[in-house]
C-alpha cells in the first residue's frame, strides 16, 4: 500500500514518460511524436523535481540579514536545490531539441509536402 | 597557463562557434575552424603527455574544490580520446579546404561550422569532464549538433535520417538523465569518483539497478549496438561526405568511452559482470553485430551505407571487447576504438572524394572509375585491407587482443566467430574494390580524375595513419593496454 500512495509522485512519473513514449512510437505525425518526446523529456524533469523536495522543508531561500549577510537558521528545513538547479540546464535542452526538431519537421514539409510518416516512406520508396 | 589546458580545451571550440556564426563568411569561418581543431589536438596531444608523465590531472572548474565544484579529470583513458577526437578533427575539418561545401546552401556555410565545432566542443566535453550531470549537458551539445549537422545533407532523406537520429537519440539521452539522478538520489554526489566511491555501500537496492539499467541503455543508443542501431545507417548515409567522416569516427567512439566509464570507473567491473550479468547479454550482441552488421554491408547498393553497416559490425568487436572485462579484451576494445575511427574516418573521406568527382555515392556509378583515380582506389583498398584485419595493417593488432581475449576466457568458439565475421568482411570490400577496378565498359572519353589534393591528403593522412600504427603500436595498443590495467585496477 505504502509502495503505492507514498510513492506516487514516481507512478506519475512513470505514467508520463510511458504516454510520452507511445506517442512517440504510435503516431505517424511528426509533429505529434515531437510533443510525445517532449512529454518523455517533461517526466524526466519531473523526476528531478519531485526528488528533490524533502518531507516538511521548505523553499531553500535564506532570508536576508544585516550588512548584506544571509541568515541561516538550522532549525529549518529546506528542500534540496540542487535537482532544480540541474533541471534548469536539462529544460533548455528540452527546448533545444523541441524547437531543433520542428524545425527539421518544416524543412521536411518543404521537401515532401506532408508530415506523415507512412506518406514519407511510400514518397521515398517512389524516388530512391 | 599549461594548468588551464583542460578547461581549454573544451572552451575553445565553444567559443569559436558562435564567433562562427557572427563572422558571416564562409573562408574566415573555415579558417578559424581548422585553427581551432589544431590548436585543441595540439592541446589534447600535451595533455596525454603530461597524463602519461605525472598520472591523473584533476581540474577544478572555477576553483570549487570537488566534490561540490565541477571537476576536469584526466587518466590514461580519456586523454587517449580526445587525442583520438582532436586529431580526427583536425585532419577532417580542412578536407577540401578551397573546394566548395557539398551540399549546403549559399550563405548557409558558416552555420555549418559552427555547428561542427560546437559537435567538437561536445565530444570533447563528454570525455574530459569528470563529473556526471556535465556528460549529460555536453552529450546534449554533441548531439543536437550532430542532428543539424546530419539534416544537412543533399538528399531530402538526409532530414528524415535526422529526425530519427533526433528521436532515439534524445530517448537515449533521457534514459542517461534519468540514471544519473537516480544514482544522486543513492550518494548524494554528482562527481563521477566520488559516486564510485560510494555505490558499493548501496549496490544492492533496486534504484542502483534501475539508474544502470537506465545508463546502459541510453548509452548503447548513442554507441549503436545492436538492436539499438537504427539510426545509424541512415544518418551516415544521407549526412553530408565529412560529416559522415567525423561522426562515423568520433560519436561512437566517444559514446563507447562513455559505456567504459559507466561499467568500469562508476559501477566497477564486478558490479556489472558478476552481479548484474551484463556480459551474458552484451556477448551474443556483439556477436550478431559482427555477422549481422557485415552481412548487412554486403548487399548494399550505396558505398556510405555500405561502410555504415560495416561500423555497426565494428562496433561489435568494440563492445565485444568490453564484454570479455580482461585485460586482453578491454585493449582489444579500446584500439579498435581508435584504429576502427582511423579506418572508417579515412574511407568516409575517400568517398566524399569520390562523390565530389562523380556527384553519387551509389556503388553502380563506380564502375571502373578506380582507373581514372588509381590514388583514391589506393586509399580505399588500404583502408579496406585494414577493415579485413590483414597483417600490418591497425585492424589486425584489435583482432589479434580480441582473439587472445577469447582464448584466454576459454572460448573457442567466439575466437573462431572473430575470424570468420572478418571473412564477411572480405567480401564487402572485395565487391567494392571490384566494381571499382575492373570496369564492365571503359569509357575512353571520361575526363575523371583524382580528388583535389585538399581532399586527398586529409584521406591519405588517416589511411597511411592505419599502416603507421599497424606496424607501431606504442599508441594504440600501449597506452590501451595501460587505459586497460588501469579501469581493471590490474597491475602491470
Amino acid at each position: 500500500m505504502s509502495e503505492t500512495v507514498g510513492l506516487w509522485n514516481y507512478w506519475a512519473v512513470i505514467a508520463l514518460m510511458m504516454i510520452g513514449l507511445y506517442i512517440v512510437m504510435a503516431r505517424d505525425n511528426l509533429v505529434k511524436k515531437m510533443m510525445g518526446l517532449s512529454i518523455f523529456q517533461v517526466a524526466a524533469i519531473m523526476f528531478y523535481v519531485s526528488m528533490g523536495k524533502v518531507t516538511g522543508g521548505t523553499a531553500p531561500i535564506l532570508p536576508p540579514g544585516p550588512d548584506h549577510t544571509v541568515l541561516y537558521d538550522p532549525a529549518i528545513l529546506y528542500s534540496n536545490p540542487l535537482p532544480h538547479v540541474l533541471m534548469l540546464t536539462a529544460i533548455v535542452v528540452g527546448v533545444a531539441t523541441t524547437a531543433l526538431g520542428l524545425s527539421i519537421v518544416v524543412r521536411i514539409y518543404e521537401a515532401y509536402g506532408t508530415v506523415e510518416e507512412d506518406e514519407i516512406v511510400v514518397l521515398d520508396g517512389e524516388q530512391p | 597557463m599549461t594548468e588551464h589546458l583542460p578547461v581549454l580545451q573544451v572552451a575553445l571550440p565553444l567559443v569559436a562557434a558562435p564567433l562562427c556564426v557572427l563572422l558571416r563568411n564562409r573562408h574566415a569561418a573555415r579558417g578559424l575552424a581548422v585553427l581551432v581543431s589544431w590548436l585543441a589536438l595540439a592541446i589534447a596531444c600535451t595533455l596525454l603527455s603530461q597524463v602519461q608523465d605525472v598520472g591523473v590531472i584533476s581540474y577544478k572548474l572555477g576553483g570549487w574544490a570537488p566534490p561540490l565544484g565541477i571537476e576536469y579529470r584526466i587518466d590514461l583513458l580519456n586523454a587517449y580520446v580526445l587525442v583520438l577526437v582532436a586529431s580526427i578533427g583536425a585532419v577532417v575539418f580542412p578536407f577540401g579546404f578551397g573546394t566548395p561545401e557539398q551540399g549546403l546552401r549559399e550563405g548557409q556555410q558558416h552555420l555549418y561550422y559552427a555547428a561542427l565545432l560546437l559537435c567538437l566542443c561536445g565530444l570533447l566535453g563528454i570525455t574530459i569532464t569528470g563529473d556526471a550531470f556535465n556528460v549529460f549537458v555536453f552529450l546534449e551539445i554533441a548531439s543536437l549538433s550532430s542532428y543539424t549537422l546530419i539534416s544537412l545533407g543533399r538528399s531530402r532523406r538526409a532530414l528524415t535520417a535526422g529526425f530519427s537520429y533526433l528521436i532515439l537519440g534524445s530517448i537515449g539521452g533521457t534514459f542517461i538523465l534519468l540514471g544519473i539522478g537516480m544514482l544522486y538520489m543513492m550518494t548524494g554526489s554528482l562527481n563521477i569518483a566520488d559516486m564510485a566511491e560510494q555505490l558499493p555501500l548501496v549496490s544492492g537496492t533496486r534504484t542502483v539497478w534501475m539508474a544502470f539499467a537506465f545508463m546502459v541503455i541510453g548509452t548503447s543508443i548513442k554507441l549503436a549496438v545492436f538492436p539499438l542501431h537504427q539510426w545509424l545507417p541512415n544518418a551516415y548515409s544521407y549526412a553530408p561526405g565529412v560529416v559522415s567522416a567525423f561522426l562515423s569516427a568520433t560519436a561512437t567512439k566517444v559514446s563507447y568511452y562513455v559505456l567504459a566509464r559507466i561499467i568500469f570507473t562508476l559501477f566497477g567491473a564486478a558490479f556489472v559482470f558478476e552481479t548484474m550479468g551484463l556480459q551474458r547479454l552484451l556477448m551474443p550482441l556483439s556477436v550478431l553485430a559482427m555477422f549481422l552488421g557485415s552481412a548487412a554491408a554486403i548487399y548494399q547498393r550505396d558505398l556510405k551505407r555500405l561502410l555504415a553497416y560495416s561500423s555497426i559490425a565494428q562496433i561489435g568487436y568494440m563492445t565485444l571487447g568490453l564484454s570479455f572485462a580482461n585485460v586482453s579484451g578491454l585493449t582489444g576494445g579500446i584500439a579498435h576504438l581508435f584504429n576502427h575511427a582511423l579506418m572508417k574516418g579515412g574511407l568516409f573521406l575517400v568517398v566524399a572524394g569520390i562523390v565530389y568527382r562523380i556527384g553519387s555515392s551509389k556503388i553502380e556509378d563506380m564502375r571502373g572509375i578506380g582507373r581514372s583515380m588509381p590514388l583514391t582506389l589506393a586509399a580505399f583498398v588500404i583502408g579496406g585491407l585494414s577493415l579485413i584485419g590483414v597483417p600490418g595493417t591497425v585492424g589486425f593488432i584489435s583482432k589479434w587482443y580480441l582473439v587472445l581475449a577469447a582464448l584466454e576466457a576459454g572460448s573457442m568458439l567466439i575466437a573462431f566467430m572473430i575470424l570468420a565475421s572478418s571473412l564477411l568482411a572480405v567480401v564487402y570490400v572485395w565487391r567494392v574494390v571490384e566494381v571499382l577496378y575492373f570496369p564492365a565498359e571503359q569509357d575512353p572519353s571520361s575526363e575523371l580524375k583524382d580528388p583535389p589534393w585538399s581532399m586527398l591528403i586529409p584521406s591519405f593522412l588517416l589511411i597511411g595513419a592505419t599502416i603507421w600504427f599497424g606496424l607501431q603500436t606504442d599508441l594504440t595498443a600501449g597506452v590501451a593496454g595501460d587505459a586497460a590495467r588501469m579501469l581493471l585496477e590490474v597491475a602491470e
